[in-house]
């Protein structure tokens, strides 16, 4: 299990979806009521945030192919719960989202992960409502996540304590916070972050310092530590370019390199850094 | 306070509220009774029903025990023995079938079981034993007593009483009648006699040989120790013996767990007898682990960490302490390397493994992968093994976690975790809340419900109240004891004094006896010996005990196994094995057993005792009405307090005192507002007498009356909620006043005319049935936050007092009445009467009795006016310095001449020094009504030590003919955070106490500010 919060951000390997043409068509199906986005800005971007994990962090990058039939595929993060060897496969809210998985299910048995299915027909869970701290889970029921899929989440990863947090509004629960560093929350400044934030602090055995940032799109971000225990981890982040107003104080963390990346496009579909890719590692417990 | 207690009082409940139940059990328990003694029959059928409606179950029940002893004795005198044996027989067995039938209700028959059981001894022994069974019913008839909520008599008619009992012993049948007539009355004599026919029969006791019961404890390496404990032996004794077998030094960690009829198992006290916990013959306890370290690393020694590791390897292959499948398998590994050693292949084979149980289902695939983790583990010592088995164990998330189950005010299933760090509440697997120690105000339970008061969260005004649903009276107690074991555990630095057992106490006495962590830690430093060697045995293995004797594998879980199991541990044990016959239940049917029938009886009637060692009053009408609620009613309870809570949140924040404040406050808005006094009084007499005359239903109204006049008052915006809620509320701040001055915070004496009153009259709860406990943070870090929060709640946030913080605590028992006689004629005359009637007793009866004496005295001295010590007059007056005007209101409390003064707005920033000073002259003058007293003598002594300056002011005056003389002690305590201020203010009140035992802390005040704190005590 690791030193406590030690085992946060530790990954080798980063797992991320092309962008299919389908979102930047006319939207229909699952899509409906995102606004049309620049396809070409949204591939590019998609394009630059792999490079960056590939030789900003040095990750292992493997991408799974664009389908045309799953415009949101990209957004692999709401498809699975990876911790340690072991990764849950969700069971997203929208049906229509639901076949995202298969891809990803298959990508991560490649990897020699223990592959947890949930069952349950009545659970519903998005992988971007839960948030690892390094020291125990949080789930956030929102409009995705139900309790049943959170009592998964915690039937899958027993070691830990897994908590509830409420969320309101039309964010997941990664949309409004994320971890800085092993102990440092970050939170965006929204009526909503903030109530998730003083939930959590309220639930948890472990003090975590918090940061508050301006905008809630920036605390959407990941602490990765690739390589070796003991290399200096990096915080993967919204840039200037997207989120100006949050640069400042995101200096403010200390210990970490910042990777500024950007989304913009992607953001129109509901995709923040969390949900664009999935990191693991394939030696968990080195 | 012993379990058993609160079993009694269950009973009756039960046979209250499960109308089956009772009435299945009646019949059993009849029957032997009529084929005993016939002639009896008639008279019980005749006995009339009890004065009230709503008791007439338990009623008839009472009398008819409280019959039957005597009625033994007669008959044991005459029959022969050949009959009573036969007897025992028939008995025994209904007991059996009963017991088969229900066995979660076997509570219910405990009764009749034990006096059947105690039939068959014989010649003198039989008469000892029906003495007992006498005593015993007879604290039956007291627990049935209390079921019906007659208000207590006063104290001296009970001379009167005890004789009638006496005479009652031998003559059955002329007591009969007086008893059903005085009854109410005699209620309490009963309970003060108790004592006495105890001592008689302790003496009767050791007259006979001294006895020994038979014990037997599974270890954690399945292995079981047995010995003869003498049959009044307290559970530290055992407790002791054990560890001494197993050399174990840390031993506040671990503890003695028996079972219960209810297969529920429950924590032996050391403290108290075993026979008054334990039921069951023959004893027997598992050893576990009781407080998990958070740090295992901190223990000192190995075999402490050793004895950790087997528990951890029985919660986790049960299936208590769950674990992902990494996990299980790298913590089999460690278990694997400390027990077998390295990896060796040759040695090893591939089924090696199947022996040992690393999970609840454990998979070939999990074992495979125990034996990969375990080759990397080459060259870890057995006790390094242990270690990194802890080390791994500590941060799953459930270790250490108690788990109970319970139901949410909705009737949704939960589970309540008691940890280290406070509460848990989980539903399924999830964690959905928490309630960190220093969070929660205060524990109590009341039935099978529990409560927790807690602090207001940040962005809230106030405290709440959450209710949880035990499955039974037995679990919420349960439940209560483990919370206060836990959290002086691991919170305090010592643990509190159990409250004193004086003449009247309401609640739980009990309290966490044993050493704090800090303390074992402490004594842990100086452990000196060399290791102790221990041979590790793997708990699911046959192995040898120290000495080489073989020894049997004990399942967990049954202990009757065959004689061969009974353990023959190690040498040097007194009296082991000497209970050869492993199975208990056998023994306990067969009549020729006598001694164990004996000892059962013996247990029932200690156990019994106990009761009578917690004294009960019972006149408070509020509270009877409380507890012949329905559950129902209790659940509408809870959800109008959530309502009320909602309410507050969405109500604007204007500052509004809550339910408790309101009662609080209530003098004050008496003084304020003239036109409400005539009710006021109107109630508080009633309410007073009640503490003198049998309660009358008129009373209760009255009292409720009282209550919804209240709200409109402190203009709540919920004030039709208050009616809903007050009952539940009244009965926690009641006991809650008793437990404060138990604990001994002077701070915390927080009284006010109504609310006494109405404490006064819940002090009549059962003591089984309610149980209180305030986790105060002496120590932690909490404390000052949590008066000020619990008395002002509307003024600020925790934000802003974190900044800077100025906390006044005064307890202005003078002031409050005085004010009653000078605004109001009425108030006066209520005085007058309350003094009349109540006199001193009523200072102590109605008051938290134990709570101070000392402090009475003390306000005696300063008022020189008796009427002052009136409960009713114990307001808290806090005030706090920051910019908040609501203060204002709540000094107006004081007297009404300092008033204008006072509540002349305190300018943000004050000095301690200053508030100090305008405080006193309120608490020196209020009590005489503006006679200023004379100063005789002033002197100031100035101490310093490293980080603290003690100012010593000392003052004599002299005022209606009384001196006093007042002590303020002024500790400046300066230094970074590596200071526990919080310790070293509950050092310096108890430094002060020490230095002047005779005087009470009247004040404390406690400035604080950032970086540097400063805290002044006043004496």
């Amino acid at each position: 299990m690791g030193t406590p919060g030690e085992g946060l951000g530790r990954c080798s390997h980063a797992l991320i979806r092309g962008v299919p043409e389908s979102l930047g068509k006319e939207r229909e199906g699952v899509a409906v009521g995102i606004p049309p986005l620049d396809l070409a800005k949204a591939q590019r971007e998609h394009g630059v945030l792999g490079g960056k994990l590939r030789q900003r962090l040095g990750l292992q990058l493997l991408e799974l192919p664009p389908e045309e039939q799953l415009p949101l595929g990209p957004l692999l993060g709401d498809t699975a719960v990876v911790h340690g060897d072991t990764a849950l496969i969700t069971r997203p809210w929208s049906p229509a989202r639901r076949p995202e998985v298969d891809g990803v299910r298959r990508a991560l048995q490649d990897l020699g992960l223990r592959i947890v299915e949930i069952k349950d027909e009545n659970a519903t869970l998005d992988g971007t409502d839960v948030l690892f701290t390094g020291r125990e889970f949080f789930v956030g029921l929102s409009k995705w996540t139900n309790h049943r899929g959170a009592e998964i989440v915690a039937d899958t990863f027993r070691d830990f304590a897994v908590s509830t947090v409420p969320v309101s509004g039309p964010s997941h629960l990664r949309g409004l916070c994320g971890m800085g560093g092993p102990r440092t929350v970050v939170a965006g400044s929204s009526e909503a972050a903030q109530k998730a934030v003083r939930a959590m602090a309220a639930l948890t055995d472990h003090p975590y310092a918090s940061l508050t940032l301006p905008d809630d799109a920036a605390a959407d971000c990941l602490f990765l530590r690739p390589g070796l225990p003991g290399a200096s981890p990096f915080l993967l982040h919204r840039g200037g370019g997207d989120l100006p107003n949050s640069q400042e104080v995101l200096q403010k963390l200390p210990d970490v390199t910042l990777v500024p990346v950007s989304c913009s496009e992607l953001e129109k579909a509901g995709a923040g850094l969390s949900s664009l890719c999935l990191v693991l590692s394939t030696r968990p417990h080195s | 306070m012993t379990t058993e207690v609160g079993s009694e009082s269950e009973v009756n409940k039960q046979a209250e509220q499960i109308g089956a139940d009772a009435a299945q059990e009646k019949p059993d328990e009849e029957a032997p009774e009529s084929q005993q003694n016939a002639s009896s029959e008639p008279e019980e059928e005749k006995s009339p029903a009890s004065p009230t409606a709503a008791v007439s179950k338990s009623s008839p029940r009472s009398q008819k025990k409280e019959k039957d002893p005597s009625e033994s004795r007669g008959i044991s005198r005459f029959i022969p023995p050949w009959l009573k044996k036969q007897k025992s027989y028939n008995l025994v067995e209904a007991k059996d079938g009963v017991e088969r039938k229900e066995p979660t209700e076997a509570v219910v028959e405990e009764p009749v079981v034990e006096k059947d059981e105690s039939l068959p001894e014989e010649g003198s022994v039989a008469r000892g034993d029906t003495e007992e069974i006498l005593e015993r019913k007879r604290q039956e008839v007291r627990v049935d007593d209390k079921d019906e909520k007659h208000s207590v008599s006063s104290a001296e008619t009970q001379p009167a009483k005890e004789d009638s009992k006496e005479i009652e012993v031998a003559k059955v049948e002329g007591i009969r009648e007086d008893k059903q007539e005085g009854e109410a009355a005699k209620r309490e004599t009963k309970e003060v006699q108790t004592t006495e026919l105890k001592v008689e029969k302790v003496a009767q006791k050791a007259a006979k040989k001294i006895k020994t019961v038979p014990c037997k404890v599974t270890l954690l390496d399945g292995m079981e120790y047995s010995c003869d404990l003498e049959k009044r032996a307290t559970g530290q004794v055992l407790f002791d013996k054990v560890c001494e077998q197993l050399n174990l030094l840390e031993k506040d960690y671990f503890g003695l767990l028996f079972q219960e009829n209810n297969d529920q198992k429950s924590w032996l006290d050391p403290s108290k007898e075993i026979k008054k916990q334990v039921r069951n013959l023959p004893w027997i306890f598992t050893f576990n682990v009781k407080f998990y370290p958070p740090d295992p690393s901190q223990l000192t020694e190995d075999i402490t960490r050793y004895f950790l590791c087997l528990q951890l390897r029985q919660d986790i292959a049960s299936g208590r302490l769950p674990c992902s499948f990494v996990t299980h398998a790298l913590l089999g590994s460690y278990t694997l390397q400390a027990e077998l050693g390295d990896y060796d292949p040759e040695e090893h084979s591939s089924d090696y493994i199947s022996e040992f149980q690393f999970a609840p289902n454990q998979t070939k695939e999990m074992e495979e992968k125990v034996i990969e983790l375990h080759k990397t583990h080459r060259g870890l010592s057995p006790a390094q093994a242990d270690s990194q088995f802890l080390e791994n164990a500590k941060r799953l998330s459930m270790y250490g976690v108690d788990l109970h189950h319970a139901k949410d005010s909705e009737g949704v299933d939960i589970k309540l975790g008691v940890c280290a760090n406070g509460l848990l509440i989980y539903k399924d697997r999830l964690r959905i809340n928490r309630f960190a120690w220093p969070k929660i105000l205060k524990i109590s339970y009341k039935r099978s419900n529990f409560y927790i008061k807690v602090r207001p969260a940040e962005l809230e005004q106030f405290e709440s109240t959450i209710g949880f649903k035990l499955p039974n009276h037995r679990a919420a107690k349960r439940l209560w004891k483990v919370c206060v074991e836990h959290h002086t555990f691991y919170r305090l630095v010592s643990p509190e004094q159990p409250p004193k057992a004086k003449f009247l106490t309401l609640g739980s006495k009990f309290r966490y006896s044993g050493r704090t962590q800090a303390q074992t830690r402490q004594a842990s430093t100086l452990i000196d010996r060399p290791a102790p060697y221990f041979e590790r045995t793997s708990s699911k293995r046959v192995s040898r005990s120290l000495d080489g004797a073989p020894i049997g594998v004990m399942d967990q879980k049954d202990f009757s196994g065959p004689a061969g199991d009974v353990s023959v541990y190690g040498p040097g044990v007194a009296g082991q094995g000497v209970f050869q016959d492993g199975d208990g239940k056998r023994e306990v049917r067969s009549p020729t057993k006598t001694p164990q029938l004996q000892f059962t009886t013996e247990g029932k009637k200690n156990s019994l005792r106990v009761e009578g060692e917690n004294i009960y009053v019972r006149h408070s009408n509020l509270m009877l009405e409380d507890l012949d609620k329905t559950q129902d009613d209790i659940l509408k309870h809870q959800a109008s307090i959530s309502e009320l809570k909602r309410h507050f949140m969405e109500s604007t924040p204007e500052p509004r005192p809550n339910e408790w404040e309101k009662r609080r406050i209530t003098p004050l808005s008496q003084q304020t507002q003239g036109r409400k006094d005539h009710l006021f009084k109107m109630d508080i007499l009633p309410v007073k007498e009640k503490q003198q005359i049998p309660a009358a239903p008129i009373v209760e109204e009255k009292a409720q009356e009282t209550d919804k006049k209240r709200a409109p008052t402190s203009e709540g915006p919920c004030s039709g909620a208050n009616d809903a809620v007050k009952s539940s509320h009244e009965t926690l701040n009641v006991v809650e006043v008793k437990k404060q001055a138990e604990v001994g915070k002077e701070e915390r004496v927080i009284t006010e005319g109504v609310n006494e009153n109405s404490s006064s009259s819940s002090s009549e709860s059962e003591e089984e049935d309610v149980g209180e406990y305030r986790p105060h943070h002496r120590v932690t870090e909490g404390t000052i936050r949590e008066e000020q929060e619990e008395n002002e709640e509307d003024v600020e946030e925790e934000k802003e007092e974190r900044a800077s913080k100025v906390v006044q605590c005064v307890e202005a028992v003078p002031e409050a009445s005085s004010v009653k006689q000078i605004t109001v004629e009425t108030v006066v005359q209520e005085n007058v009467i309350s003094q009349k009637v109540t006199g001193e007793k009523s200072l102590k009866e109605g008051y938290e009795q134990d709570m101070r004496e000392e402090t009475e005295e003390e306000h005696h001295k300063v008022n020189g006016e008796v009427p002052h010590v009136d409960i009713d007059v114990l307001p808290e007056i806090i005030c706090c310095s920051e910019p908040p005007v609501v203060k204002t209101e709540m000094v107006t409390i004081s007297d009404a001449s300092q008033r204008t003064e006072i509540s002349t707005k305190e300018v943000p920033i004050v000095q301690t020094e200053t508030k100090t000073i305008t405080y006193e002259s309120p608490q020196i003058d209020g009590g005489a009504g503006g006679d200023a007293g004379t100063l005789l003598t002033a002197q100031t002594i100035t101490s310093e030590s490293v980080s603290t300056t003690t100012t010593t002011h000392i003052t004599k005056t002299v005022k209606g003919g009384v001196s006093e003389t007042r002590i303020e002690k002024r500790i400046v305590i300066t230094g970074d955070a590596d200071i526990d201020h919080d310790q070293a203010l509950a050092q310096a009140i108890k430094e002060a106490k020490e230095q002047h035992p005779d005087m009470s802390v009247t004040r404390v005040v406690v400035h604080k500010e950032t970086g540097v704190a400063e805290e002044e005590e006043e004496e």
